[in-house]
């Protein structure tokens, strides 16, 4: 067992980990224990996931993991690069903030007889989301984007209301158009390559576009691969699923959707984009500038929408949908500096819009469960740890120095220079977007600070739970420490971007 | 000076989160009043009528385009079964030359699925799981989801039931379900030497099932199917799978001992870990099936 390489096994552990936790969580009849094995193994992932990325980019090497017996055309294949290995961290440290400091929340809002049903969906979920972050096949990533589609329904569903069942039946429909588009893509993708590994597929598409066969159909499957992955990730015309369902589900579920599973759709579409179509073909095709302009249109729709919104939760769905637009921009404008100012607005927002949910929903709670950002005024003085959760996230998502959102804007403005044609779209947009951006969260911030004056009614202080407190400030922690030392963050994404091509 | 007060007024009513700015204070004394939100209202049909113009035609130009494109594209793609398609390459080689030697199964869809490529499999067998969990959270009946009208509904269906005599559905079910479920137990076990496998295999006999419990009721079905033994069912087959598999892919990937003999091709015995899996996945899909059947009928296993 000596020549065992068990760094190269962690991909393979930690995906096998969370689909184990998730098949022997309907054993355990208790929310609160299934919440405790799902934390220990999120946890679990999270550690291993560091030992690789520390020994991925001490190396700089990426490798591949032969998933059974045979090798790469036969068999399936994960990969694990330095990009692949921070993602993992990411995804797992965010998940474990979020479900942990938004437990109240689950054991409050879900049946008590269903909590542990609502777990195995986490465990699931989150099992899938590293299986696309690792694999090295496009098959598998369409296996494990329909344990995604599922899971994140029953996660909005699990409240059980007749408004949680309205969002969930929008959020279906519209999420399973778009996994219908990249089945499509992916099956005729096949029938013209022959193949399903990433490596070998961009072998054959090179080889397609050099002589020229199959132009009209390689041009068709990349539009439905992208598309369908667009839509999955709520780019901005195919937004419509988001608010409603964010706004019905449990707060932790909303923070978990919003920032983790929307992004791993956009994390395979960069490693799509990489190891399988190649940029030069993407550009050649002019998938990845229908892109950029839905970008584009995103970052300025979704914020206008979210300034006319009233209620809290609805405003932040919005203001997802403009952040997603920040990403697909970074895509379509291909270079590898825009690629990596992307990935790191994954990360950034990934850290950023969690808190802001979590802190939103417990604001709502102590509020009396009243959404509207006037009912809100004051909330933040009953419970101050919310208050500058929600006040840090605004600030970031603005993008003020010191905190990650501004990094990622500053590369993405700077990574406009380097895309001839598009400089001047970026950075109009984006300024327009920043105020725009300011404009609806700077007014929903002051809210919250400014209570109204009732006589004879003391604002009482609303006790906090103490994990939820903790998540909270390690929430605000790691993002001023991402918005400080980004240096080595932007180094790894670099290393990872350049392995995969 | 008026008119800065009323900005003043509009941006601090702006900050403040209220929707109607000019006439905020009638707005707020009529929204203080409790509003009646109807999630599940009716639609409009007044709206849906006027717009259905619109509707016919969008309907008809996205149908027509999308019937456009996909006409193009299969115009466009390989000829099916022409030698020199993309398709036809080493993989397609390999599997068909080499499988039964490698896998051990004469059965090659059952040698790609559950051994060049199970890791998709285990993947498809979690969704099915997943997808009924996801129908347990729906429809298992608790405290959110139960009406007075709905138990009312129940027992008077049950009254019915139990008055009814449906004796040709009793006495075919008597003597088919068993020789369904035999059926589907004999394609499962047969897997890997002949066409059919685990999920079709499970989809015959769950269908078995389904035909007993809609002869003999939901009570009768309970002696031997409970809630308890469906979990059992799908937790144990679902472990047993990811134990095989890790193991697989682990002795593989790292190139160490793998003990699993493959045996004669065309024995019962034999292609190592694929009849074991055949069964899992069998027994899940035979769960799976009876599990939605249930649930969509009673609201409980």
């Amino acid at each position: 067992m000596e020549h065992v390489n068990w760094i190269h096994n962690i991909p393979f552990f930690s995906i096998f980990l969370a689909m184990f936790c998730g098949i022997i969580t309907p054993l355990i009849k208790d929310g609160k224990t299934a919440h405790k094995v799902h934390a220990l193994m999120v946890l679990i992932v999270a550690i291993m996931s560091a030992i690789l990325l520390v020994n991925v980019t001490t190396t700089g090497e990426s490798f591949t993991f032969m998933m059974g017996h045979f090798p790469a055309p036969w068999g399936n294949e994960l990969r694990a690069g330095p990009l692949e290995a921070m993602m993992a961290l990411i995804f797992s440290v965010v998940m474990l903030l979020t479900t942990t400091g938004g437990q109240e929340f689950i054991f409050h809002d879900v049946v008590p007889e269903k909590q542990s049903f609502y777990f195995i969906m986490l465990n699931a979920l989150f099992g899938s989301m590293l299986a696309l972050a690792y694999t090295n096949d496009i098959f598998t990533a369409y296996v494990f984007i329909e344990i995604l589609t599922i899971a994140s329904c029953a996660l909005i569903m699990a409240k059980g209301t007749a408004q949680a069942m309205v969002g969930t039946t929008h959020y279906l429909v519209i999420s399973l158009l778009g996994s219908g588009t990249i089945l499509l893509g992916i099956s005729i993708l096949y029938s013209i390559t022959g193949h399903l590994l990433f490596p070998q597929m961009k072998e054959a598409i090179v080889q397609l576009v050099a002589t020229g066969q199959y132009t009209f159909p390689l041009l068709v499957v990349t539009g439905f691969v992208f598309i369908g992955l667009a839509i999955k990730s709520a780019l901005f015309p195919f937004h419509s699923m988001l608010p409603g369902a964010y706004q019905a589900a449990v707060p932790t579920s909303s923070g978990v959707l919003s920032g983790l599973v929307l992004k791993s759709y956009i994390f395979l579409a960069i490693k799509l984009i990489y190891s399988v179509f190649s940029v030069d073909v993407m550009l050649q095709l002019k998938i990845i500038d229908i892109l950029f302009v839905f970008g584009l249109a995103g970052m300025v729709m979704g914020s206008v929408y979210a300034m006319r919104e009233t209620r809290m939760k609805r405003m932040l769905a919005y203001s997802s949908v403009a952040q997603i637009g920040y990403i697909y921009m970074g895509i379509g404008m291909s270079t590898r500096i825009a690629m990596v100012a992307a990935c790191f607005h994954i990360l950034a927002h990934a850290v950023t819009k969690s808190m802001l949910f979590l802190c939103c929903g417990q604001m709502v709670q102590d509020s009396g469960g009243k959404e509207q950002i006037y009912y809100l005024r004051g909330a933040a003085r009953r419970n101050p740890v919310a208050g500058i959760g929600f006040t840090v996230g605004a600030l970031s998502m603005v993008g003020v120095p010191l905190f990650v959102g501004f990094i990622s804007k500053l590369y993405f403005a700077t990574a406009s220079v380097y895309a001839p044609g598009k400089m001047a779209a970026v950075l109009i947009v984006l300024g327009i977007s920043m105020i725009l951006n300011a404009m609806y969260f700077l007014p929903s911030v002051i809210a919250i600070w400014t209570p109204v004056k009732t006589e004879g009614e003391e604002q009482t202080r609303v006790s906090v739970s103490p994990a939820f407190g903790v998540c909270i400030i390690l929430f605000v922690l790691i993002n001023i420490a991402l918005g400080v030392y980004y240096r080595p963050f932007i180094e790894v994404i670099e290393r990872g971007i350049i392995l995969l091509q | 000076m008026k008119e800065e007060k009323s900005f003043w007024r509009k941006l601090n009513a702006w900050i403040n989160g209220e929707e109607a700015l000019i006439h905020a204070d009638e707005y707020i004394a009529r929204r203080e009043q409790p509003k009646k939100r109807q999630w599940l209202k009716r639609p409009n049909m007044q709206e849906i009528k006027s717009n259905k113009g619109l509707y016919w035609f969008l309907c008809v130009l996205i149908s027509i385009v999308f019937i456009t494109i996909m006409l193009l594209v299969v115009s466009n793609l390989p000829t099916f079964g022409d030698p020199m398609d993309p398709a036809n390459n080493e993989v397609m080689e390999r599997y068909l030359e080499k499988g039964i030697e490698e896998t051990g199964a004469i059965n090659f869809v059952a040698g790609m699925i559950l051994d060049y490529r199970a890791f998709d499999t285990f993947g498809e067998s979690n969704v099915l799981f997943l997808a009924v969990i996801c129908v347990l959270m729906l429809l298992k009946r608790d405290k959110k989801n139960i009406s007075k009208a709905e138990d009312k509904e129940i027992a008077e269906d049950e009254m019915l039931d139990a008055a009814d005599h449906k004796s040709i559905l009793k006495v075919g079910a008597k003597y088919l379900s068993p020789l369904i479920i035999l059926y589907g137990i004999y394609v499962i076990l047969n897997g890997h030497l002949s066409p059919g496998g685990g999920f079709s295999g499970g989809s015959i006999i769950g269908a078995g099932l389904i035909l007993y419990a809609a002869a003999n009721g939901h009570k009768k079905m309970q002696t031997f199917f409970t809630f308890k033994t469906f979990t059992g069912i799908s937790v144990a087959c679902l472990l047993t799978y990811c134990a095989c598999k890790s193991y697989s892919f682990f002795t593989g990937a790292n190139h160490v001992g793998y003990a699993i003999p493959k045996g004669t091709p065309g024995n019962i015995l034999s292609a190592g870990f694929i009849l074991p899996l055949n069964i899992c996945v069998g027994l899940i899909v035979a769960a799976t099936m009876y599990g939605f059947y249930a649930l969509f009928t009673k609201g409980d296993i």
